[in-house]
């Protein structure tokens, strides 16, 4: 597998490390309520299929990237860095 | 205080000669990493006049021996050999890291197939050009590598695994040697 980092171009999987769901970037508000923020702590999809991932290419130039990627045939459809994902949040 | 003679990383290890691969330590002055803070091109802008070098773009190096910048990872670059002006550090994060870094030239016509066999990126002359710059992993360990010369390269590890960068070149090169 390999993921097109924006900023070194198509590197190996072993650069990066997988940190897991982009749910960091969705990050209830204080007062959501105890519900919500069990599910965000502790509830995580298992799809066969699409996913949308946080991975830091940290074995090269140590940026964060949101991947959305296909579990099943690890096709990779779409490489963003998590900072503009943030920003164009906001 | 008694006089105290200092060490540099790799030590009595390097130079090695092995096949046509050669690995020598080098002294690359002041190590400084520059990242922007607040305004986009202010840093970049101060490391030009102060410093008469480019601010490099992603994967790409600038200036010459002695007085070099390259490009470090996202959002940081490395300038190699001056000590930073100290306008620099009105404009942006100014960090010195020269005692964190153990620097080498990889060099000779079996450099490109001694680091084929260890870092996962393609670095020969078409793909990699004079002035290329990377960051990647060298085995496991993470790596700076700067083309400096038609065969020759700037690599750049964590001090601390120093000896490591050195036995597995060295265990490259005579790998290489052999298959000569």
């Amino acid at each position: 597998m390999r993921i097109d980092c924006p900023n070194c171009g198509t590197r190996d999987r072993r650069e990066f490390y997988y940190q897991g769901a982009a749910v960091a970037l969705e990050r209830p508000a204080p007062d959501a309520g105890a519900e919500v923020w069990d599910a965000y702590l502790h509830l995580r999809e298992n799809p066969a299929g699409r996913t949308r991932d946080l991975w830091q290419h940290d074995g090269g130039c140590g940026v964060w990237l949101v991947v959305t990627r296909d579990t099943a045939t690890h096709e990779i459809f779409e490489v963003t860095r998590a900072s503009d994902v943030a920003e164009g949040a906001r | 205080m008694a006089n105290l003679k200092s060490r540099t990383p790799c030590g009595d290890l390097l130079p090695l000669e092995i096949g046509s691969a050669r690995l020598e330590e080098t002294d690359p002055g002041h190590l400084t990493v520059l990242s922007e803070l607040g305004r986009e091109g202010a840093l970049a802008a101060a490391l030009s006049q102060a410093h008469g070098l480019d601010w490099p773009r992603p994967g790409r190096a600038t200036g010459k021996e002695g007085n070099r910048c390259l490009w470090f990872g996202h959002r940081e670059v490395l300038l190699a050999g001056p000590a930073p002006d100290a306008a620099l550090s009105e404009k942006g994060a100014v960090t010195d890291v020269t005692d964190g870094w153990a620097s080498v030239i990889l060099s000779g016509p079996g450099a490109e197939d001694v680091l084929a066999r260890l870092i996962p990126v393609d670095l020969r002359r078409p793909a990699f050009k004079m002035g290329h710059s990377a960051r990647s992993l060298l085995q496991h360990m993470p790596v700076s590598i700067t083309r400096i010369g038609a065969d020759r390269f700037l690599l750049l590890a964590f001090r601390s695994m120093a000896t490591t960068l050195v036995h597995d070149l060295k265990q490259a090169m005579e790998v290489v040697a052999t298959r000569a």
